[in-house]
């Protein structure tokens, strides 16, 4: 059955999708859109420089992921403000990545496809690699889950019942870094953050606790990775693009259905 | 033995020091004030207490196994976050639901449970915020200015749970407050703030002692005045009928004592 192409690219989509929808929920509550995307530009660097020294691409775009996330959280709060730093950073990172990788003269390697991923082209190598990752990042993410959501509501509080906020937010961190290591081949560095933060956007209006939105997320994650197979199937479309389209169109209809709710 | 004690504490942002040499600890079951003006440190001290900001020197030590329990000066909810009330209780810990519902009862919001939290007005929100505190059983309550945006009937119901909750439970209550004439009828000791420790002791002791007048200037003797004059008022409204009857004496009355009553007032917030 996994020598389907399609069935792979299901599967690699449902994986990412499984990790993306609630690691995304936090970065829609702690307001860190702009850091997602900071964190999966600066990939592209850590792809290229996994390229030079031909060692796994998923290794070198987490590694580059997690200091640039690290690099961030040091940097915020001295002097700049988080989004002026955001958008240094994560710009630079992904023209130093671009440059870096025009050096790999020697390797002829399909810049697009780290761009905007190539979801049909996963092997059963990289489908252990992404639920391998899924599961960590769903391991960390209930492991921590109180905690998370306290540090998250407020530090304070969190603080006072003996949790490190600190703490919390590097797990986030290296969630974060995991999630967009295993994303890039699904959907592309230029298009991860998209998946972390639209199936979150979209099920905010219908959920009433943390633990509800995370599902409902993980929900319209998994039908924009199989409704954005289906369309590219069917109409020769980009994969990656086609699966943030049909995410968005559902965050169009959410959007819509919560308007006519609350008119 | 106390149950949180603080030895020449220093900490500051930068290069401005917010506490200096702060020495000061609380006793199982006390209630005490912490009064001083704006940008005295009340807050800061409070946040010190529970570990959110850093030590430059000296140290806060706790009992072992403290359980502390802390109201917020304010508390936003971030709208993208979807929050019951039920839910905010059972954070970090998951409670009982009878227990989530009887904390809530007790608050005198029995029936808030599947409200969001960002649909609470003020006042609910602060009982909820309590009412989460002393699920956890606390040893120490802190509360940092608990009763703002909270009108005078609301605030004095606030305090008057307070007192009620130090009875049930035992626990000591660290509060921070504007509301002097509050502080002084509720609290066994009043510690005044302003970077350093300016003098403690029992209400009355502070209230005379020169460092507070200093703070608090002619605004202390306000406080102490509208404090009696709060007597005096509520006694007022106890003989309405009184009042009905013998009208120009009682008017007279009423007519001298309000202003000056109101500028006390003002003088003090």
């Amino acid at each position: 059955m996994l020598d389907d192409f399609m069935i792979r690219a299901a599967l690699a989509g449902l994986g990412v999708a499984l990790a993306a929808a609630p690691m995304g929920c936090f970065v829609v509550w702690r307001r860190m859109a702009y850091f997602g995307d900071a964190t999966a530009h600066a990939s592209i660097l850590g792809v290229a420089i996994a390229l030079a020294l031909s060692v796994s691409v998923f290794l070198g775009a987490m590694v580059m992921a997690l200091l640039m996330a690290l690099a961030v959280t040091a940097l915020s709060g001295r002097g700049y403000a988080v989004d002026t730093l955001l958008g240094v950073l994560a710009h630079s990172a992904l023209a130093f990545g671009l440059v870096a990788v025009s050096f790999l003269s020697g390797v002829r390697i399909d810049l697009m496809a780290y761009l905007f991923g190539d979801i049909l082209a996963v092997g059963a190598t990289d489908l252990a690699v992404i639920w391998g990752g899924a599961a960590l990042v769903l391991a960390l993410l209930a492991w921590r889950w109180a905690a998370l959501l306290t540090a998250t509501l407020n530090p304070d509080l969190a603080h006072a019942s003996g949790i490190d906020p600190r703490r919390e937010q590097l797990v986030l961190t290296l969630a974060l870094a995991v999630v967009v290591a295993v994303a890039i081949k699904v959907v592309g560095v230029l298009l991860i953050a998209a998946l972390l933060i639209i199936p979150a956007a979209a099920a905010r209006p219908f959920a009433r606790t943390p633990e509800g939105m995370a599902v409902i997320a993980v929900i319209v994650a998994a039908l924009s990775v199989l409704g954005g197979l289906q369309a590219s199937l069917l109409h020769d479309t980009p994969t990656g693009p086609s699966i943030v389209c049909v995410a968005a169109l559902i965050f169009a209809g959410s959007a819509f259905g919560s308007a006519l709710r609350r008119a | 033995m106390s149950l949180i004690e603080v030895r020449d504490l220093s900490v500051g942002y930068g290069g401005h020091r917010v506490l200096n040499h702060v020495d000061m600890s609380i006793d199982r079951g006390e209630i005490v004030t912490i009064v001083g003006p704006n940008g005295s440190g009340k807050s800061t001290l409070l946040r010190a207490l529970i570990g959110a900001v850093p030590v430059k020197e000296g140290r806060v030590s706790r009992a072992e196994g403290l359980r502390i329990g802390y109201v917020p000066q304010k508390l936003a909810i971030d709208p993208t976050l979807p929050m019951t009330v039920a839910r905010f209780m059972s954070l970090p810990r998951r409670q009982p639901a009878a227990d989530v519902a009887a904390a809530l009862e007790q608050a005198g919001v029995p029936d808030l449970s599947d409200r969001q939290m960002t649909d609470l007005s003020g006042g609910q929100f602060q009982r909820v915020l309590l009412a989460r505190a002393l699920l956890s059983k606390p040893d120490l309550l802190l509360l940092d200015e608990a009763t703002q945006g909270l009108d005078q009937p609301g605030s004095a119901a606030f305090y008057r749970q307070i007192e009620d909750v130090r009875a049930r439970l035992g626990c000591a209550i660290l509060m921070v407050s504007h509301e002097l004439h509050v502080v002084m009828s509720a609290s066994d000791r009043v510690i005044c703030l302003n970077g350093h420790v300016c003098c403690q002791g029992t209400p009355e002791i502070v209230a005379s002692a020169p460092e507070y007048r200093a703070l608090f200037g002619s605004g202390t003797q306000g406080a102490l005045a509208l404090y009696r004059h709060d007597h005096n008022h509520s006694h007022d409204d106890g003989c309405d009928h009184g009042h009905d009857h013998g009208h120009s004496h009682a008017h007279a009355h009423d007519d001298a004592v309000m202003p000056v009553h109101q500028a006390a007032r003002d003088k003090v917030h």
